[in-house]
């Protein structure tokens, strides 16, 4: 049996917050709330697969305020769970690790997911509404 | 190889180091990403264009050929990359082992019912059964 009493390392509050670790943090909270996401998707192919009554049920479900709410969480989770995963593929080939360039990344990541954000609901909006 | 080497030539040829995976998991999470980003772009592209789609329309598009394929490939993959990536979270954090263990497969039960529950929706829309 290993020895438990090992030294552990300083829990979060102990950091000053700097936009690096906000990245890392943020990938792995969207991470999961995309995992628990795709079972929505489940979900509506589920609905859309049993029938017309069920899947309006479905539709009916999603376009709610709550259903707004969450489709509106899962899509800025996906858009930054995928700019900061590209981000990690790139730096997967030991690219972009000197502390600026790491910095600007992690910005980049954050910026453009809000940006494809607004963009797919402004197109939501300007199509009428997504309910 | 260096002279000094101790390590039998087959443990470096297979590279599964100590853990017996060797860089199994790692890559993997690494291909379905690269998967996930164009997969993952082409079901909010799909998805937008579905927008006040009626339910026939919305039956015909995921039971186009190409569509079926791609939407299959996009939750097989989704599942898998998810369920690699939940493994780090819970590994990392749950540190009572058999609280671990449960979890883990809890998750790997729960992604597959899912996985195979969506592929047979979309198998049963694109064959019209």
């Amino acid at each position: 049996m290993a020895d438990t009493r090992r030294p552990l390392s300083p829990h979060l509050q102990i950091y000053s917050w700097q936009v690096q670790m906000v990245t890392s943090i943020l990938h792995r909270a969207t991470g999961i709330a995309l995992a628990v996401g795709t079972l929505l998707i489940v979900w509506g192919l589920l609905a859309l697969a049993g029938g017309e009554a069920s899947f309006g049920q479905f539709k009916t479900c999603i376009g709610s305020p709550l259903g707004l709410v969450l489709l509106f969480g899962w899509s800025w989770a996906l858009f930054y769970h995928l700019c900061n995963g590209i981000r990690h593929l790139v730096q997967d080939t030991g690219a972009g690790y000197a502390i600026p360039q790491f910095v600007r990344s992690s910005w980049l990541s954050v910026i453009v997911s809000v940006l494809l954000t607004v963009a797919v609901w402004a197109y939501v909006l300007s199509a009428g509404g997504a309910a | 190889m260096s002279a000094k080497d101790l390590r039998n030539p087959l443990k470096r040829a297979l590279g599964l180091g100590s853990a017996q995976a060797g860089v199994g998991h790692w890559w993997t999470q690494r291909v379905t990403a690269a998967g996930l980003v164009l997969l993952g772009l082409w079901f909010v592209i799909t998805v937008l264009g579905l927008l006040h789609a009626d339910y026939a329309t919305a039956k015909a598009t995921v039971a186009k050929p190409w569509n079926a394929v791609l939407l299959i490939a996009f939750l097989v993959t989704a599942f898998w990359h998810a369920v690699l990536g939940l493994q780090v979270v819970v590994e990392d954090y749950v540190h009572t082992r058999w609280k671990e263990v449960s979890l883990l497969v809890a998750i790997k039960f729960l992604a597959v019912l899912g996985a195979l529950a969506s592929v047979l929706a979309v198998l049963r829309i694109a064959l019209g059964a």
